[in-house]
């Protein structure tokens, strides 16, 4: 086990669009198993992952029901990586960008997910030992 | 000199782009930095052999390590034990060992 370091991590993509979603939350997830400090800030279309009010749904096209589907919701995996940190003793700050919530009306976070400003982003990055931009692409 | 992690998530036939990152890993190891690509997603369909795949031979021979993320192989049907010598599965793990590390960590 390496020493605990404090890492940040940027996230701008939204919940439900690409692949690089699912990369970044399984980044997310081993710095937390490893019991890392970290901060997490996530701004434009990705203050969508935490926001509460996500439903699964069912796929008529696939024949499936609501339980069949089993349709995968972004703040299920957030809480999932909340509670792998807490477990490995670890912490995680989950900062929502406020003028990108607002934006979009996602007010309301899961559980252990905060608002929070650009600013916040600057102090985390100031204060972490590394930190990774994840920023959107073509 | 400086340490890099430059990671690849983009397919080279969908974006030049990846050309340049390339590039950049290219110049970056010919200057004497330490340098890892590190492939995910479509990133890594260059590791099956195809046209693209020489461009990603001439990065290693400058330098750079290349890696590719094994689970985006496994997904796309890619076979580990079929990639160019110049190209080694890593677990995703490295991204975080890196950072702990302290090396440069950028995403294209």
């Amino acid at each position: 086990m390496a020493t605990k370091k404090k890492l940040t991590f940027a996230l701008m993509d939204p919940p439900f669009e690409n692949a690089r979603t699912v990369t970044t939350m399984r980044l997310i997830d081993i710095a937390a198993r490893r019991g890392h400090e970290i901060i997490v800030f996530a701004y434009e279309g990705a203050v969508g992952h935490a926001f509460a009010k996500q439903a699964k749904h069912a796929n008529a096209a696939h024949g499936h029901d609501l339980a069949q589907e089993d349709h995968p919701l972004a703040r299920e995996w957030v809480a999932n990586i909340l509670a792998a940190s807490q477990a490995a003793g670890g912490k995680i700050d989950w900062i929502n960008c406020g003028l990108c919530v607002d934006e979009r009306g996602v007010g309301e976070f899961i559980h252990g997910t905060r608002r929070g400003s650009p600013a916040d982003l600057l102090k985390a990055a100031e204060g972490s030992d590394n930190s990774l931009v994840i920023g959107t692409r073509g | 000199m400086a340490k890099y992690l430059l990671i690849e998530s983009r397919d080279p036939f969908e974006s030049n782009d990846v050309e340049n990152h390339y590039a950049l890993a290219s110049s970056l190891a010919k200057d004497g930095d330490t340098v890892t690509l590190l492939l995910v997603q479509n990133g890594v369909l260059p590791a099956r052999k195809s046209a693209r795949t020489e461009a990603l031979e001439k990065v290693a021979k400058a330098g750079v390590e290349i890696l590719a993320d094994e689970f985006s192989l496994r997904e796309r049907g890619i076979d580990a034990a079929r990639l160019p010598a110049s190209v080694k599965k890593a677990a995703l793990d490295v991204v975080i060992d890196h950072l702990e590390d302290g090396r440069k960590v950028v995403w294209y």
